[in-house]
């Protein structure tokens, strides 16, 4: 569980890539995107499901599917998932605790998993996620949602919908905050060095 | 954490720290067709079995499995240990074979802990599954986690521990970690089943088991040996099981809430009535399934990290 | 200081110049042909001595040499030389060796091996029962007159339970003049025990060794002693308990002594947190109230005497877990300083009381007459030369014993045994034995 952020006053070298208002702006330009892609409005019952990474993209997929069910009229199933304990790096840190795993009704067998995080960098979070997935089911396809890409893949992934594409370097961190974990919406840009 | 030799000086905070992680993992593998987790792979893990036991080697065997680990079972009997190996060389000989955890069970208070200090330079982690009379942390764990589940927070529960004390890991253990979360512990039993000194555990000591059940949240009924029969500690099995078994009739004196834990194996009839037994106030199924998500977490927490440097 | 100026020869006249008799003024304390003289001849070896407390040969009533049978933790030569290291020049070598030491046969084995290798009188304790099986009496008398002169009887290891036949062993040493030495444990109320059932057993889940089943057989011995007036020493007393009841005893004219360990006068059962068995011991290390007692009760005399119950085991006996290890610790090299920390130095006993404790009273209670003796013109030259301000840190594997199942391993303990004399003959001297 990542703490929350608290961004009362700027500390030096962080500079606000976007406004609380430019979150909601992107959210719901993202949303309006799945339902175009997956013709969820062309469908009786939508088969989509979106399972949100915690920490960040668990808060993220439940506003995603407000947004859509806002635009669409349709309820688009959500849910969490863990992924702790298929990261390849655990052995490199002290013990992580777990978060929470929950899959919606009906489970993800034949559905469209939408996976949702708040920001894609290496892709190993999400090579994890679709290790976890494989062992909780299977879908008949996987696309990927994500608020900030922020470039240096390290492995052949690449997201579905992008709210934002940010380049940095290796040394920078971006941040999420969302009012459900942290003070306020914002992505923030890092200067201060050190890995993610 | 490097060991999990007892509960005996485990802080609330690493305690509840494995108990959500078993509860996290039961919820990942919740109606999952598949119970397997990737996150252990290619660490070997080995039971050792000093005293013949299905239901606790069977359980972490599973735990290991399920994370993925490869587990190796050794048992005494048909091992070099039948021929006089002593265990430290035992030990030894599979750490040097490749074990990154060994789980033993042996007659001997102490031996865990014996065996982790001979096992420091390998570096290999210890987890105690029971060690004479002395601890059995992960049975605590679990029947910890099994109150969480029926009872909520700990915190201000009256638990009562029924039987013989005096020889029961189980009883050391649980009194251990149910006082560290916050629980209210009473011991019931007859005098010459209670260890000397236990006037300064931080229990409550009762003989009367009819008297404290009212008050009680839950209730544990340890198992009474079949040598302790023979060993002048009660007169008989009759007359104990007329004290300090519980029976349909002392079940119904309980508050509707409260819980009947049994670590098993149980002699029906004796500490604990058929009906009792079977009832949804036992969770005794309970307490055998939340012992592998609970073994499963022990293992995660020792092996699936990079040790802090002190 | 601890340095002697020059090397001791076996030369037959020494000078000892400066030494302190019982740490009192020093004197210039001359030896000749083995006696104690007025003074020698200027072709004596001279040695400076000064700083140097004077005692009486050390006399231990209870150590385990080993031989027969487990010559691969002790001999009778190794256990001599730790012994001559230790201040002592009179060792009683208990009888549960392998064979038994319950017939003329075995004691005169161990009795000529002592003086072979001549480093300390070694006097072997024969059995009060035939292979210690406390069912019939050994050969007392023959064993009293083979040429080992046994006159200390005790079954330790094990304790003569039966109380028929404790009466009668006590009734048949009157004609003897001989001592029965108990080792005092009711066995039936220690089956499988581990530990000192105390709180620190049941915490460490350890079965105990009740000290009622210590106390039941001092307080039964003791009425048979006195019924039949025989006289009875009680071994390794633990307990306060147990010296309550000595008390008692001898004020009643009980002809009873009893001796303590360095180890349960020091040691208590906290130190049983690590599960080692270096502290597993027969009887078990009690509660730290208890060694309070013990000290006061050793200090006033109602114990008479430290024995050590020297107990060489090999690794394999204590490298594993508790209730596998066998019982026991070395002794004889950090008895002394054990007195000193915890008698001396706290203003319990002085030097003249350490005499008393370490070399009169057990010279006196096993009957031997040139051991214990007061450091005069006349007396044997039987003494040990001690340096009270030293220290020293206990290494196992430096000791003399085969064995290193030391409890004090690490530990700094002051006072340091600088030279023994047996009937003149330098035996130890800063640290090595003079063969």
């Amino acid at each position: 569980m990542a703490p929350p952020i608290s961004g009362a006053a700027e500390p030096a070298g962080r500079r606000e890539l976007l406004s609380a208002g430019d979150v909601a702006r992107t959210i719901a330009r993202m949303a309006h995107q799945v339902i175009e892609r997956t013709s969820l409005d062309a469908q009786d019952t939508p088969s989509v499901v979106l399972l949100g990474i915690p920490t960040r993209g668990a808060p993220l997929a439940t506003r995603l599917a407000t947004r859509i069910a806002d635009f669409s009229g349709q309820t688009v199933a959500t849910g969490v998932l863990d992924v702790t304990l298929y990261r390849d790096d655990l052995r490199r840190k002290p013990t992580r605790p777990l978060g929470a795993t929950a899959l919606p009704p009906g489970g993800i067998d034949d559905r469209l998993v939408i996976l949702v995080d708040d920001v894609l960098f290496s892709g190993r979070t999400i090579r994890a996620a679709l290790d976890a997935l494989r062992d909780a089911g299977r879908p008949r396809a996987v696309q990927l949602a994500v608020l900030v890409d922020r470039g240096h893949r390290e492995l052949p992934i690449r997201a579905d919908y992008v709210g934002k594409n940010v380049p940095t370097s290796r040394s920078e961190e971006v941040h999420v905050l969302l009012t459900e974990t942290d003070d306020r919406d914002a992505v923030v840009l890092d200067r201060s060095g050190g890995g993610a | 954490m490097k060991h999990l030799l007892a509960t005996e000086g485990m802080t609330a905070a690493t305690a509840t720290a494995v108990l959500d992680t078993a509860a996290g993992l039961k919820q990942t593998l919740l109606g999952r067709e598949v119970k397997k987790l990737p996150t252990l792979r290619g660490r070997t893990v080995i039971t050792m079995f000093y005293e013949a036991s299905t239901r606790t080697r069977v359980s972490f065997e599973i735990a290991g499995k399920w994370m993925s680990a490869d587990v190796v079972n050794v048992s005494a009997s048909g091992s070099s240990v039948g021929k006089g190996e002593s265990l430290r060389d035992t030990a030894q000989t599979l750490a040097a074979a490749g074990a990154d955890c060994v789980i033993i069970r042996h007659p001997a208070s102490g031996a865990a802990q014996r065996l982790a200090e001979w096992l420091t330079e390998a570096g290999t982690s210890v987890v105690n599954a029971g060690d004479g009379m002395h601890e059995h942390p992960t049975q605590a764990l679990l029947d910890a986690a099994t109150l969480r589940e029926r009872l909520g927070e700990l915190t201000g529960r009256r638990i009562a521990i029924v039987g013989d004390v005096l020889h029961s890991r189980v009883a050391r253990s649980n009194v251990h970690l149910l006082t560290t979360l916050g629980a209210e512990v009473v011991l019931v039993a007859p005098p010459t089943l209670l260890p000397a000194g236990v006037e300064r555990w931080p229990v409550t000591v009762s003989h009367t088991l009819d008297a404290e059940l009212p008050s009680l949240d839950a209730v544990m009924m340890l198992r009474v040996q079949a040598e302790r029969m023979h060993g002048g500690f009660f007169p008989s099995a009759r007359e104990y099981s007329i004290a300090y078994g519980l029976s349909e009739k002392r079940m119904s004196l309980l508050p509707e809430h409260a819980v009947v834990l049994h670590p098993g194996p149980m002699l029906r009839g004796m500490e604990i009535a058929a009906a009792v037994a079977d009832s949804p106030r036992a969770a005794i199924t309970q307490q055998v399934s939340n012992g592998v998500h609970v073994r499963m977490a022990v293992l995660y927490h020792l092996l699936a990290h990079e040790e802090e440097v002190a | 200081m601890s340095e002697l100026a020059s090397e001791p020869s076996t030369s037959s006249a020494l000078l000892l110049k400066g030494v302190r008799p019982y740490g009192e003024d020093p004197v210039d304390l001359a030896i000749q042909d083995g006696i104690i003289v007025e003074s020698v001849g200027d072709d004596a070896e001279v040695i400076d001595a000064a700083g140097l407390v004077a005692l009486p040969g050390f006399v231990d009533l209870h150590t385990h040499l080993r031989e027969p049978g487990r010559e691969d933790t002790e001999t009778v030569a190794t256990g001599s030389a730790a012994a001559a290291l230790g201040g002592y020049t009179a060792v009683f070598a208990m009888a549960n060796t392998d064979p038994v030491a319950d017939n003329a046969v075995v004691v005169e084995h161990v009795w000529r091996r002592g003086r072979e290798v001549g480093l300390v009188d070694v006097h072997p304790v024969g059995a009060v029962t035939v292979g210690l099986n406390g069912e019939k009496l050994a050969e007392l008398g023959t064993m009293a007159a083979s040429a080992a002169q046994v006159r200390v009887f005790s079954d330790d290891g094990l304790c003569v339970a039966d109380p028929l036949l404790m009466r009668r062993a006590l009734e048949y040493s009157t004609a003897l003049d001989v001592v029965i030495a108990q080792h005092a444990e009711e066995p039936r109320l220690t089956v499988g025990a581990q530990a000192h059932e105390g709180a620190q057993a049941a915490r460490l889940g350890l079965a105990g060794w009740p000290a009622a089943a210590e106390e039941a057989i001092i307080a039964r011995d003791c009425l048979l002693a006195k019924q039949t007036g025989a006289r009875l020493h009680v071994c390794h007393v633990s307990t306060a308990g147990a010296a309550e009841l000595l008390r008692w005893a001898k004020a009643q004219g009980v002809r009873v002594s009893a001796e303590v360990t360095p180890h349960h006068l020091l040691l208590d059962d906290e130190r049983l947190a690590t599960y080692d068995p270096v502290n597993k011991v027969n009887p078990p290390l009690r509660t730290s109230a208890d060694a309070k007692v013990l000290r006061a009760a050793l200090a006033d005399g109602v114990l008479d005497c430290v024995a050590t119950d020297h107990a060489p085991h090999a690794p394999q006996d204590k490298d594993c877990e508790w209730s596998a290890a066998r019982p026991g610790m070395l002794g004889l090299q950090t008895a002394l300083s054990v007195v000193v920390a915890t008698m001396v130095e706290p203003g319990l006993l002085d030097w003249r009381g350490v005499a008393r404790v370490m070399s009169e009273r057990p010279a006196e209670i096993a009957g031997l007459p040139d051991h214990g003796r007061p450091l005069e013109v006349g007396e044997p030259a039987n003494l040990t030369l001690v340096d009270p301000a030293a220290t020293w840190t206990v290494r196992g594997a430096e000791l003399a014993s085969i064995a290193a199942n030391t409890p004090y391993e690490g530990m700094e303990l002051p006072g340091r045994v600088v030279m023994t004399m047996l009937r003149g003959r330098v035996t130890a001297h800063n640290g090595k034995v003079l063969p």
